[in-house]
């Protein structure tokens, strides 16, 4: 039983590295097939990370500090639109300028506001999203298999993981069943299409970055007032980048895209478990290999072992009429 | 009557940056008409039409729909004016569905569910009523341009269009898709609708218009009505000289073979056998012309020759050579030069400046440059040399390529490979798109090569163009050569051919 309790274990943190993942990959989802580039995921969670965790802070309130992550995430991604929507810059520059943006001023603003070397000050109680433990776990515990996993990896979890599984099937509906979401899958393909049936390509891909500021808001408020109880700098640590690997190695799909971000979780979770423990017949694996496979599974599909993964096809183009 | 046309152009003026596409342009087009716009490649007919659709917006200029200006500033507002337009270069969704594209920007509400059903029936309805059939559910990327063109035309009548603009619409149709085109636009017209035609083919202009309005250079030259003119003064209005509509050349004086090919089979990339054990040589001095409907293997062939694609099995000979192996430059350095069937695709690098598209493929050529170093004023004098020989236009051997007209686009194409004076010469598609007066232009060239001992090879599914500048035509159907016609075979029978009924 001790091995169970192992699977369970991994798969409870699992859960847990997954769900930055995941809002961040949707959030990716919407503007690529949108047909904007957004490598700043990255900088968006951090900058979320850090005004949910001040927020939070001030008025001891979560939802409050989840708000402002929010808020402050859309005015990243407003920024990401204004240069490549409105000005027809190149949006991987212009997302990268955000990354580092977000890196910086979160440390200097977090320095000179707190003076805890980029930090923020420890929260607790009302201030975070702490785990809620659902119906019947104490009936289930005792029940063989699926009652550790119950207990475990699908309760004890806070309202934003739940909220992140949720966002999956929102996510498909909307991409799939309303007319935003045709016009959206619509313009990452062909936006002179769009454009000649009479919708602004201009304001429909707003929108799009607007949808993906709303979603890495509920990342960086889950890494930092929810996972842990402060902002710590840097703290994003990467996931941005493994979001979007997620996001590609998921053919820009909803559901397949949940999965991704399970298994790269896993990957995340498998190696913290790995961490000094030696594999019989081989010894110690260093942990940076499991960090890079999900760069280089990704690279992999990419290369075509694994299907071919189609981009929107206006991915990344600018849109004007002028040849 | 005084009733108003249904669109009437006031002074409409437009610049894409130095090139000024529309000159203060007046125009009226009346109601339950066809109207023909007919005009050299750039000379800005789409420009106008894209104006009016609200695709560009005028510099200056009034538009009146139904006597009254309406201040056309998107789609949008073109569209609830009643206008719709199906573009030279299609607007449509690839991955989606035929159902998706039509309802794209007319949903029926935030839920697509709702107005699926209704968009089926209506579909439906146009489907029955015009003879528009395609599939709700099929995939834009796999429905043939014929097909696709339905769609377009799906999507403005979906939006109750009353004026309905196509853009060059026949330039992508066979024969018979044509027809049927012609027949849907002659309903709408007795329905009251309007439509306003764009197109290169006189013969069609004479065959369905009412009226018809010649462009040059930006400007509006002339409007008549399509029964008081005839296909020679439309021609020298459009070009501004007279133009010869027929390919002058004398008898062909074949030598010896020079491009042979023996047994040839090609296979598509999902391993479809599309040229199917196909032999014929071709002479030093002559064209040979291979007729056929779009997708019988021609493009195949083609491109088996230039060495783009590796010929399951058999033989091509050049000059006794074999080069079913050879690469394209080799094949180049060998003296086989080709124009190829789709210039975007494979001639020109669209975002490269004109002077560089004018050499691609020959820039090894030590004329051009030493080592792994460019000589570009070389290069550049060259360029010039070649567009004034061709009147390739704006004269402007450092303007990107996307913005010259097709037309001119081509003409790039045939410059570089004809300059090369190649012993051997693989045409596909050489006039496709293309305006009378560059047509003439190209095919007295063509018709100088062979009389210079050349070896063509040409690839046209217009007919007329195959039959006015071969000597010899080869008919394709199924991947298989069904038959060889000298050019004062009818039409008729080459036709039947074509469609694989008589050989
Ligand atoms: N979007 C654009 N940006 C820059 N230049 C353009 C653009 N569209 C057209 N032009 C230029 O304007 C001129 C008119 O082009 P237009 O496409 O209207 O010609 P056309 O009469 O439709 O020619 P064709 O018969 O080849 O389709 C050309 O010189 C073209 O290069
Ligand atoms: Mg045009």
């Amino acid at each position: 039983m001790e091995f169970y309790d192992i699977v369970v274990s991994i798969l409870g943190s699992t859960i847990r590295l997954s769900i930055p993942l995941l809002f961040t990959a949707l959030a990716g989802l919407f503007t690529e097939r949108a047909g904007v580039f957004d490598i700043g995921l990255e900088g968006k969670m951090l900058a979320a990370a850090f005004a949910s965790a001040c927020v939070a802070y001030v008025t001891g309130n979560a939802w409050l500090g989840l708000l402002g992550g929010i808020g402050v995430s859309i005015l990243f991604s407003l920024i990401h639109g204004f240069a490549s929507i409105t000005n027809r810059g190149n949006q991987i520059v212009s997302g990268v300028a955000l990354n580092f943006v977000a890196a910086g001023l979160t440390v200097v603003l977090g320095q000179a506001w707190f003076g805890q070397g980029g930090r923020t000050p420890q929260i607790s109680g009302e201030a975070r999203f702490s785990p809620i433990t659902l119906p019947f776990v104490d009936a289930m515990r005792d029940v063989p298999f699926i009652g550790p996993l119950y207990v475990h990896v699908i309760s004890g979890n806070n309202i934003l993981t739940y909220l992140a599984f949720l966002a999956v099937p929102i996510t498909w509906w909307v991409l799939f069943r309303t007319r935003f979401g045709l016009r959206l899958r619509a313009v990452g393909e062909n936006p002179g299409a769009v454009d000649t049936a009479g919708i602004s390509v201009t304001w429909l891909r707003y929108r799009a970055v607007i949808v993906a500021g709303f979603l890495c808001g509920f990342s960086g408020a889950y890494l930092s007032i929810a996972q842990s109880a402060a902002f710590i700098k840097d703290m994003s640590a990467g996931k941005g980048y493994i979001a979007l690997a997620a996001l590609i190695f998921a053919k820009w799909k909803p559901v397949p895209v949940m999965f991704a971000c399970l298994l790269f979780g896993f990957l995340d979770a498998f190696a913290n478990f790995m961490q000094g423990k030696a594999v019989p017949g081989i010894g110690e694996v260093p942990v940076q290999i499991f960090q890079a496979l999900p760069y280089i599974l990704t690279c992999i599909l990419l290369a075509g072992f694994i299907g071919v993964a189609h981009p929107p096809k206006a991915g990344g183009v600018p849109y004007t009429k002028e040849r | 009557m005084s009733q108003h046309p249904a669109i009437e152009l006031v002074g409409i003026d437009k610049s894409f940056g130095a090139v000024h596409a529309n000159k203060n342009i007046n125009l009226k087009v009346e109601k339950g008409t066809i109207h023909g716009i007919i005009g050299e490649n750039g000379a800005g007919k789409s420009t106008l039409m894209s104006i009016i659709y609200g695709f560009y917006q005028a510099d200056r200029g009034e538009i009146r729909i139904d006597g009254k200006p309406l201040d056309i500033r998107d789609s949008q507002t073109a569209i609830a004016a009643g206008i719709g337009m199906v573009h030279q270069h299609f607007m449509l969704v690839e991955n989606f569905t035929v159902l998706e594209n039509v309802m794209l920007g007319a949903e029926g509400g935030q839920l697509l569910a709702k107005g699926v059903s209704g968009a089926r029936k209506e579909l439906k309805r146009l489907e029955t009523d015009y003879g528009l059939d395609v599939d709700p559910d099929a995939l834009i990327e796999d429905l043939p341009v014929g097909k696709q063109q339905r769609v377009e035309i799906l999507k403005a009548l979906y939006r109750s269009a009353d004026i309905l603009i196509l853009d060059e619409p026949t330039g992508v149709l066979t024969p018979a898709e044509a027809d049927h085109l012609f027949k849907v636009l002659k309903v709408l017209r007795d329905q009251g609708k309007t439509v306003i035609l764009i197109t290169h083919k006189l013969r069609e202009i004479m065959a369905i218009t009412d009226e018809v309005s010649v462009m040059r250079r930006g400007e509006m030259v002339a409007t008549r009505k399509t029964a008081e003119t005839t296909v020679e003064e439309l021609a020298e209005l459009m070009v501004g000289r007279r133009v010869l509509l027929r390919v002058e050349k004398g008898a062909a004086k074949p030598g010896k073979v020079l491009l042979s090919v023996k047994n040839l089979t090609v296979k598509d990339a999902r391993g479809v056998t599309m040229v199917d054990n196909v032999s014929f040589d071709v002479r030093e001095g002559e064209i040979v012309g291979i007729a056929g409907v779009a997708g019988n293997g021609q493009s195949e062939l083609l491109e088996a020759i230039a060495g783009i694609r590796k010929p399951a099995s058999g033989e091509i000979l050049l000059d006794g050579q074999p080069i079913a192996n050879a690469d394209p430059a080799r094949l180049r350095a060998l003296g086989l030069a080709h124009i190829p069937e789709d210039r975007h695709h494979m001639g020109l690098v669209l975002k490269f400046e004109e002077y560089e598209n004018s050499v691609l493929g020959y820039h090894r050529d030590p004329r051009y440059g030493r080592g792994a170093l460019l000589d570009l004023k070389a290069i550049q004098a060259d360029a010039v040399e070649k567009i004034e020989k061709y009147d390739i236009r704006p004269p402007n051997p450092r303007l990107k390529t996307a913005n010259f007209s097709g037309g001119n686009q081509q003409k790039i194409v045939v410059a570089r490979e004809i300059e090369r004076d190649p012993k051997a010469l693989i045409i596909g598609q050489p006039t496709r798109g293309v305006d009378i007066g560059a047509i003439e232009f190209i095919h007295r060239r063509i018709v100088e090569m062979r009389d210079a001992g050349k070896a063509l090879l040409l690839v046209s599914v217009e007919l007329d163009e195959i039959r006015s500048l071969s000597d010899r035509i080869l008919v394709m159907f199924a991947g298989k050569v069904v038959g060889e016609k000298t050019p004062d075979a009818g039409e008729q029978t080459l036709g039947l051919m074509m469609a694989g009924i008589a050989a």
